[in-house]
């Protein structure tokens, strides 16, 4: 027993050779400083656990950023207070590694309190070490979020007043309340009896991870004889008379009697399920003909526009969707902004022979309207010869323009008469189909396929197009 | 029929599936937060994780900490959000870390906007956090782009062992335009320093620190010799009709499509003009530019800023010829006619 009390723990390297010091064998911290104490409990209990080679520690900014230099285990230096960022983005990609997060009082407490709650209320499967010495040691003394009221700090000089600077957080009270942490507890380092409980609590924190329990916290009140302007010893004092009564000692909270382990699932998928999984499974289809039509309803430049709610964006995408199907190129491009949600919606569509340049529609050769304001918006962006489609059950004024082919569409009425209102945006794609002749009843009866989410509206989207498609070859011939 | 249709949003995420990404850290921000709920519904469903973080700067640092197991992971958001993470980006820059994120640019400064603006150059091209660092940018302009340029992502940030953008707009996020895709990735690299959480990768240190500031030197040196290796290997561009073009329209992104419109309108009446179109924004066209400005007349640049891009082809043409700009912003985006109008003034300027 006696050698394994004075040998050095396996998990800390042999030579500290990442230290640029010349001196290779001691540690860069402060003597008298609790880090030293911290570090070796950490290192025996992987020891103990035999699971340093399945470590990742991650070193934060602070005194114990350099604690990368000792650990011999995989190591991440992170940005100031955003280790347990850090250990959730690793330990996620690699669960079985065993993550540990180490941080000063400025690090989780001021500037990293985000991270530190979210981790842990996520209950992130880690363990984080919090060392809290009342001051900001590496920055050269000044206030931390724990600094007690009335001390001194080089920020601080009249000492730390509560009216200025607020109250000391009381981390390990605060991480307690949350519901996902399993064990969360306060020791000291200023005895022998509290050092063995310091030791006990940061085994108990680890072994919680080891067995997929959950997260942990210990919170380390420790000494800094630097930031202090202190001897060891009187600063050990300091802990015992200051911080303890300030920060009291103890389990805040333990619940791994209660928690089932809980382990990732993981998944070996084929190409196959992973295309399945994205929806990306090629489905043969038959391909459908492009019908010959005249010249100049070739290439639309399409803008279909009406109330939210009518289904405006849905029958755009439809358009696109069933030019995609007849092989053209193909643009669909919602408006966009607040006006979406201000109740009126449109939609740019483009329908080419060859590579579709800008999805924008500002004159469009189709111009579907759907309601009033959307009919008098947009009437005269439609160039000379272009088509305007507009549904006359709701709207009570004629086109204006002369020099435009004009189809009236009660698509409302029809819908209504057919028995769902919401059918009147594939009457309306039927109908411009079928005035125009760019698509054949074929490809929209398979456009409905991916059009219509819910399969049990399709047969009466079906009739809906059987309807449009009948009475846009109806007004062809008128 | 193996194309779908879909918007740009969600093609980037189903190409970053393939690409073998299965890790996402993002933070919802309109236009970029369908790109976090694309991955939402299908990372999970093919083992991955999924993870709304608490903020942008605990996404990115999740990207970070993912980026040290060596796996594949991304993160998106818009431009206030970007801004956010630049202090992890250029941690991870510094840390030489490979990830993808995509920036939805929207309109600023503050809050701004949430309409489309390509104002975000100069923070994603110029490195935007501190330090001497740049990432290499991709800027796709259609559904298409979108996956094909984010699975390439994932292999430049590897090959070059760097954060590597994904810079759209929300015009292209929110286009649905056909796009075909191939087979998912089925192994990817291992990486001899990352962490992996065993015995044979522990000693890799993921780090930014150099205390010694020759050392610091060596390692900036390092970068920026990355940074050339980068430009001469990586640059992209669409070049559309320059072989005899006179004068040359340059945008990228979404304007680059309005622009292509307005070069085949010119060239139906006879005008000799190209497209210049950088898919690579870092690396940057630099000699083509410089070589097109010996032989045209003028060249004008369109963006939907207040002119950041501009600045780099000014710089590129050294004055050989006029370098013209158009922009809007705000969220304006000019029609097709507007750029017209603007190209021909500019033409009959340059005469």
């Amino acid at each position: 027993m006696a050698s394994k009390i004075l040998q050095k723990p396996e998990a800390f390297y042999k030579r500290y050779e990442r230290n640029p010091s010349s001196d290779k064998k001691s540690p860069h911290y402060c003597p008298g400083c609790g880090h030293g104490n911290v570090h070796k409990f950490i290192a025996e209990a992987l020891d103990d656990y035999n699971v340093a080679d399945q470590t990742i520690l991650i070193s934060p900014v602070g005194c114990s950023v350099f604690a990368y230099y000792y650990f011999d285990t995989g190591n991440i230096q992170a940005a100031h207070g955003r280790a347990p960022a850090v250990a959730t983005g690793i330990k996620r990609a690699h669960p079985h590694s065993i993550v540990i997060s180490y941080q000063g009082d400025g690090d989780l407490a001021a500037i990293g309190t985000a991270e530190i709650l979210h981790a842990a209320n996520r209950g992130e499967n880690i363990t984080v070490f919090f060392v809290n010495n009342a001051i900001y040691g590496m920055t050269g003394g000044q206030m931390a979020p724990t600094t007690l009221v009335d001390q001194y700090s080089t920020t601080t000089p009249r000492g730390r007043n509560p009216h200025n600077e607020g109250y000391p957080i009381k981390v390990a009270e605060l991480i307690s309340q949350l519901e996902a942490p399993v064990y969360v507890e306060r020791v000291s380092l200023h005895d022998t009896k509290n050092r063995n409980k310091a030791r006990r609590a940061v085994r108990k924190a680890l072994k919680n991870q080891i067995d997929n329990l959950g997260f942990s916290l210990v919170e380390i009140l420790s000494p800094c004889t630097s930031g202090w302007k202190m001897d060891a010893v009187p600063s050990m004092k300091w802990i015992e008379e200051n911080m303890v009564p300030q920060f009291p000692l103890g389990v805040f909270k333990d619940i791994t009697d209660e928690v089932e382990p809980y382990e990732r699932p993981e998944m070996d998928l084929s190409a196959q399920d992973i295309k399945k999984a994205l929806g990306l499974e090629v489905v043969e289809s038959e391909s459908f003909e492009k019908p010959d039509f005249p010249n100049k309803y070739k290439n639309p430049e399409i803008k279909v526009a009406g109330f939210g709610g009518q289904g405006v964006l849905l029958l755009g995408a439809a358009m696109a969707q069933a030019g995609m199907l007849e092989d053209y190129h193909v643009s669909w491009l919602p408006s966009y902004g607040p006006e979406m949600r201000g109740g009126t919606a449109n939609c740019h569509v483009n329908i080419r022979d060859i590579e579709v340049g800008s999805p924008m529609v500002t004159n469009p050769t189709v111009l579907i309207a759907l309601n009033r304001p959307s009919l008098e918006k947009f009437e005269n962006d439609v160039p000379e010869g272009g088509l305007i489609i507009y549904d006359t059950s709701l709207i009570d004024i004629e086109v204006k323009r002369t020099d435009v082919e004009v189809m009236p569409l009660p698509a409302t009425k029809m819908a209504d008469e057919l028995g769902n209102t919401r059918t009147a945006n594939m009457i309306t794609l039927a109908a411009y189909a079928a005035y125009t002749g760019i698509f054949s009843k074929e490809t929209l009866y398979e456009t409905l396929n991916t059009a219509i989410k819910h399969k049990k509206f399709i047969d009466i989207n079906k009739k809906a197009i059987d309807l449009g498609y009948e009475f846009g070859l109806k007004s062809k011939l008128s | 029929m193996s194309k779908i249709l879909l918007k740009g949003n969600d093609a980037i995420v189903r190409g970053a599936v393939l690409a073998g990404c299965r890790l996402y850290f993002g933070y919802p921000i309109t236009p970029a937060s369908e790109i976090a709920e694309a991955a939402a519904k299908y990372i999970p469903q093919v083992g991955g994780t999924f993870l709304q973080a608490e903020s942008e700067v605990a996404a990115i640092n999740m990207v970070y900490g993912a980026a040290s197991g060596g796996v594949r992971v991304m993160t998106a958001s818009s431009s206030p959000g970007i801004s956010l993470k630049q202090e992890g980006v250029s941690y991870a820059a510094g840390a030489e870390l490979p990830c993808v994120i995509v920036d939805i640019m929207r309109g600023g400064p503050g809050l701004g906007n949430i309409a489309p603006e390509q104002s975000d150059y100069n923070q994603i091209v110029k490195g935007g956090g501190h330090g001497n660092y740049k990432c290499p940018v991709l800027a796709p302009n259609g559904g298409q782009e979108m996956s094909d340029l984010t699975q390439f992502a994932f292999e430049l940030a590897e090959k070059y062992r760097t954060p590597v953008y994904i810079l759209a707009d929300g015009y292209t996020g929110q286009m649905m335009e056909p796009v075909e895709f191939g087979e998912p990735v089925s192994e990817l690299p291992h990486h001899d320093w990352a962490l992996y959480g065993d015995q044979e990768s522990k000693f890799n240190l993921i780090s930014s620190i150099y205390l010694d500031p020759e050392e610091l030197e060596a390692h900036n040196q390092m970068l920026q010799d990355k940074y050339k290796l980068i430009e001469e290997n990586e640059l992209r561009v669409e070049e559309f009709m320059l072989e005899d073009a006179e004068y040359v329209v340059m945008g990228y992104g979404i304007i680059s499509r309005i622009l292509k419109t307005v070069v085949e309108k010119l060239r139906k009446e006879g005008v000799k003009i190209g497209l210049l179109r950088p898919i690579t924004l870092f690396p940057f066209p630099n000699d083509k530019i410089a070589r097109l400005s010996e032989r045209i007349k003028g060249m004008l640049v369109v963006e939907m800023s207040n002119g950041q891009m501009v600045q780099d082809v000014r710089l590129a043409a050294l004055g050989r010829c006029p370098v013209e700009f158009y922009g809007r912003m705000g969220g304006v985006v000019p029609s097709m006619q507007e750029l017209l109008d603007q190209t021909k003034q500019f033409i009959s300027k340059e005469n």
